[in-house]
């Protein structure tokens, strides 16, 4: 019995052309609306401190994907989108990385124990991953410039990345259930 | 493909993101050692994605200009009568700007003055900032064969702007006056005392090294200095605030929080003094 309803799960439609293409592409959905969202901030919208939107997105991004499907966010894609981040973001080399590498490898460590909790604890969590990620990018900053850098923008940074999180989260939740799920291929 | 071991493969996957980091690391060491790699990169990244950005530019301008128009409606009676009391107050001071600009025609022709030689200028559309959230820059979208070169000035239609830092095919970044690593001989009008306007990243800069006896005054105005031979003489660039600390800072004629267009002047100044971030370090032994 037990044998036959293992067979019967295995039953897959035949891995043609196209579906494999249609797998492919929605594994590389995360990595690449991530690159898409990360251009769109630099866009001239002349939003007032709207370089701020660049590395708060990007966060989130990571962040988000690395929870929700770790296989489609691996880290040396993420190191790509760091030497990117460092590179439109005008932060010294390495800083971006670093920030990116962190905030994946917090995600890998508490997907399991997150799993199962709703969305207000998720959001408490990433409020410490935020202000973790300002405040290491604050300090890389000073370090590498040789000069002590005013607190103020990690602060704007932290509270931006912490507001956009939810707002964000919606299409990120909707493009989880459905462009980026190779299972619905 | 080599065929690995579930637990060779397994433990290569538990390995990769430290490894990364690691190379993080080496990557801001590599940053530090050659500065001029990144703004390579920079510029090159920059000359890619700016025609996106110019073609963006037009319809979300278009948008913006609606939306301010709607409030512009609101307020359009007010707006009237002030622009009215404005005009009248211009006209008076164009007036004397006229007289006394011929008067100075006239005593500059008993005098054999030497004309300063016309700049030539390229004007240019921003289109994306370039600061990132610890610096502050502009990038410029240029045509092929702009002929804007590193240390062009930059002013908008009130004032002095910025510098220009790195130039690529079709992009240049103006670093601002209010930059952390933007430092600019200025001259005080009245007193004619010369300071040195520093940035802070802030939307004020600083005024330092004013020479003793001398205190800038509130509301003086502040024009560049031709020392260095960096800046020629007597752009505009603002006027003088004490902040709350006591501390005279300068709050810049132009506006920098929303520029739009910008001139980028050549004056043809000889040595140029490299700002320092993108000063190349000297290689020892190759002098």
């Amino acid at each position: 019995m037990a044998l036959s309803a293992r067979a019967q799960n295995n039953i897959q439609p035949r891995p043609t052309l196209g579906r494999r293409l249609d797998i492919a592409s929605r594994h590389a959905m995360p990595v690449f609306g991530t690159l898409i969202i990360m251009l769109l901030t630099q866009a001239p919208f002349r939003l007032a401190s709207q370089a701020a939107l660049l590395p708060a997105v990007t966060v989130i991004a990571v962040w988000f994907w690395s929870l929700a499907r770790p296989a489609s966010m691996p880290p040396p894609a993420v190191f790509m989108l760091g030497v990117l981040l460092d590179l439109m973001g005008y932060l010294p080399l390495g800083v971006g990385v670093l920030i990116l590498l962190a905030v994946q490898g917090a995600a890998l460590r508490l997907a399991r124990p997150l799993a199962p909790r709703g969305f207000l604890l998720g959001w408490f969590v990433f409020v410490w991953i935020a202000t973790g990620a300002a405040m290491l990018t604050w300090v890389l900053v000073s370090l590498l410039t040789f000069r002590l850098i005013a607190a103020g923008p990690a602060m704007f940074q932290t509270v931006l990345t912490v507001a956009l999180f939810p707002v964000l989260s919606i299409p990120l939740g909707a493009a989880h259930r459905t462009i980026a799920a190779p299972e619905q291929a | 493909m080599i065929r690995l071991s579930i637990q060779a493969r397994q433990a290569l996957a538990r390995l990769t993101l430290p490894v990364l980091i690691v190379a993080s690391f080496g990557l801001m060491l590599l940053g530090k050692a050659d500065v001029l790699l990144a703004d390579r990169a920079r510029v090159m990244v920059s000359d890619v994605l700016s025609p996106i950005y110019v073609l963006l530019a037009e319809p979300l301008g278009a948008a913006r200009g609606m939306v301010t128009g709607v409030g512009d409606l609101w307020s359009l009676h007010a707006e009237n009568a002030r622009l009215r009391d404005e005009n009248e107050r211009l006209r008076r001071w164009q007036s004397i700007a006229l007289a006394l600009d011929s008067e100075n025609e006239r005593l500059k022709a008993s005098l054999r003055w030497i004309p300063d030689p016309d700049a030539s200028f390229v004007t240019a559309r921003v289109v994306a900032d370039a600061g990132g959230v610890y610096a502050r820059a502009a990038l410029l979208a240029l045509g092929p064969n702009h002929g804007i070169r590193k240390g062009g000035i930059a002013l908008d239609e009130r004032g002095l702007a910025g510098r220009v830092t790195e130039v690529g095919t079709r992009t240049a970044r103006v670093l601002l006056i209010t930059d952390l690593n933007s430092r600019i001989p200025v001259t005080m009008e009245d007193s004619r005392a010369r300071a040195i306007l520093v940035g802070t990243n802030g939307p004020r800069p600083r005024l330092l090294y004013w020479p003793e006896g001398v205190m800038p005054r509130e509301g003086e105005r502040i024009v560049t200095s031709a020392e260095a031979n960096a800046f020629p003489a007597n752009l505009p660039v603002g006027m003088v605030r004490y902040n709350a600390g006591g501390v005279p800072e300068v709050e810049p004629e132009a506006l920098l929080g929303r520029l739009e267009i910008l001139r980028v002047f050549d004056y043809g100044l000889g040595s140029l003094p490299v700002p320092p971030e993108t000063r190349e370090r000297p290689t020892p032994g190759q002098h």
